[in-house]
């Protein structure tokens, strides 16, 4: 019974994160209307026939404005995502392969990077560095790389004494070819289950940032920055809050899903790890 | 445990250090000149200076440096530039307000998942089971700035039971920012709960118990909970310090008078020392807080502290 439970749950992970892809892709196909295209007469109007999710403060079509809007949170997803498994990946590796002072300066690093308030440092680097899609991703990839570092570091130092890794040195291999032929391969699971997971992270992080206003900036559709304008019509116009949210929730609990199924596929010591 | 108390102290000095200079260097990464980014466009140049003496970025880099460390040492975190009063004295103002919400909402939060881990725990993959189960997964994946103005329509304006926003009304006032902000947690609680009772009602004690002739209820509450409490202190303890950054998204949806959101004011109006200072007591309360939380594991659990 479990075992099925978490089957559907992955198949709807699945089924919502391929939907989340192809209405990022196909936005300009699926949407009825010019996301930016102003109906000022008609503004704050509820859901109708020609508006199936009703029109904005700036009479704007909410269904076009929330399926352009997957775009801007997969972008912002799969940019961090990248950038930050990178980055954690070449740290951790070189922190886990080499040891010494190298290791002990990006832990350092590392911790207190932790110690400090994730949100916080983003909504910090954000404010100084200006408010911007661009910056939403580099603030979110500081403070993401830490988690791969440490994962992979810790994979490394378990890899490092495989026999197979001594004789591929002992065959006069550089370090850098160990690292990435033999080493690598072989943490590479785990960190495909955080970096799904680690999606959701920054979609919902994105989200965040936007709705306290500093995310991405007008006119550009945002979920979040769609949920902050709704909100000064609580009670007027609730369908600017309520469906841009839907759109969060369900791509973050199918990315979720999804994650959690790939826990079982790919790293089934993972849970071992968490408990 | 003294010397472990002392080992941890120790180890909060480079943290806190590391985070102070992670605060400082953030008005260094402005871009361009930060005395123009903060005066604005079309500054008259008096101002522009005004602005680089009073952050003292005539200086050089070392000496500014040692002057703000200096400075926090004196408790001194600056001065406001919209207010020219000491960024301190606001918040010492606010801090009450945020404190009030993370208890508020870590009550919310006992107070649904102690009775919904414990009926998860006890009647195990029932259907009361799997509804818990159910809403620790939506509570999980709810973001609070939806749930927030979710509540809004349904009890302030549908339902005119709470006030929309702000702190005026005392308790009335502070029940839906709690429920926001204590629903992701009372997520994470009730499942913690769930496991946390269930490991215990498979123990020997327990069967003993049982046989002895102590009913089920009373070996549930007089034995499993004792044990089953200990990992959810810290979850809890751990999980307080979450509670101070989710503020800042909490209080921005109903207005509440709190650190978060005169850290996100202060940035709209680009008032950098208040800005610096918002974060670094935000930090700082969270780590004091995360060490509290160890420092109570370490107590209820004696065998952390020979790691």
């Amino acid at each position: 019974m479990r075992r099925l439970v978490r089957n559907f749950a992955f198949a709807s992970g699945a089924l919502l994160t391929i939907v989340l892809i192809v209405v990022a892709i196909a936005a300009p196909l699926l949407a009825p209307f010019d996301p930016n295209a102003q109906d000022t007469i008609r503004r704050l109007e509820p859901p109708s026939h020609q508006h199936p999710l009703g029109l904005d403060d700036l009479g704007r079509d909410v269904l076009s404005r929330i399926l352009y809007g997957a775009r801007v949170s997969l972008r912002v997803g799969f940019s961090v995502v990248l950038i930050a498994a990178a980055i954690g990946i070449a740290l951790g590796s070189t922190a886990g392969y080499f040891g010494g002072a190298i290791d002990v300066t990006i832990m350092r690093i590392c911790d207190i990077l932790l110690a400090f308030p994730g949100i916080l440092l983003a909504i910090a680097l954000v404010a100084v560095l200006g408010p911007s899609l661009n910056n939403v991703i580099l603030a979110l990839a500081t403070i993401g790389w830490v988690g791969y570092a440490r994962l992979v570091r810790g994979q490394v130092l378990k890899v490092r004494e495989m026999e197979y890794v001594t004789a591929a040195k002992a065959l006069g291999a550089r370090s850098p070819r160990v690292i990435v032929l033999h080493v690598l391969p072989n943490v590479i699971n785990p960190v495909i289950v955080m970096a799904t997971l680690g999606l959701a992270g920054a979609i919902l992080a994105e989200a965040a940032l936007s709705f306290l206003g500093l995310g991405v900036q007008p006119p550009t559709p945002s979920w979040g920055a769609m949920l902050t304008s709704g909100r000064q019509y609580l009670g007027i116009a609730n369908h600017l809050a309520i469906y841009p949210g839907i759109a969060i929730m369900l791509a973050v609990m199918g990315l979720n899903f999804l994650g959690d199924g790939l826990i079982d596929a790919l790293d089934p010591k993972y849970r071992k790890r968490m408990e | 445990m003294a010397q472990y108390i002392i080992r941890r102290l120790l180890q909060l000095i480079p943290i806190t250090l590391g985070i102070m200079t992670l605060i400082f260097s953030l008005i260094h990464m402005i871009p361009g000149d930060p005395a123009v980014q903060i005066a604005g466009e079309g500054a008259r140049p008096e101002d522009v200076l005004a602005i680089r003496k009073a952050l003292g970025l005539d200086q050089p880099l070392w000496s500014q440096y040692v002057h703000y460390l200096g400075r926090l040492a004196h408790g001194d975190l600056g001065v406001s530039f919209r207010t020219s009063t000491p960024v301190a004295q606001e918040i010492m103002h606010r801090y009450p307000a945020t404190m009030e919400l993370a208890f508020g909402a870590m009550f919310v939060a006992i107070l649904v998942a102690f009775p919904l881990g414990m009926i998860s725990a006890i009647y195990r993959n029932s259907w009361i089971d799997n509804v818990a189960r159910f809403f620790a997964l939506i509570g999980v994946s709810m973001p609070s700035f939806w749930f927030g103005p979710l509540l809004i329509i349904a009890f302030a304006i549908n339902h005119t039971w709470f006030p929309v926003s702000g702190r005026d009304e005392g308790l009335r006032s502070l029940v839906l920012p709690a429920v926001t902000m204590g629903l992701a947690l009372s997520a994470i609680l009730t499942r913690m709960i769930r496991v946390s009772v269930a490991e215990e009602l498979n123990q020997l004690y327990m069967t003993t118990a049982i046989a002895k002739g102590v009913t089920r209820v009373k070996a549930i509450f007089r034995h499993a909970l004792k044990n089953a409490l200990i990992p959810v202190i810290t979850v809890l303890a751990l999980q307080f310090g979450s509670l101070l950054t989710g503020a800042i998204i909490t209080e921005q949806i109903f207005s509440w008078p709190g650190l978060g959101r005169l850290l996100i004011t202060s940035i709209n109006t680009r008032d950098y020392p208040q800005v610096q200072a918002s974060i670094l007591v935000i930090a700082v309360t969270y780590i004091l807080v995360n060490f509290i939380s160890d420092l109570l594991y370490a107590a209820v659990d004696p065998r952390i502290k020979l790691e």
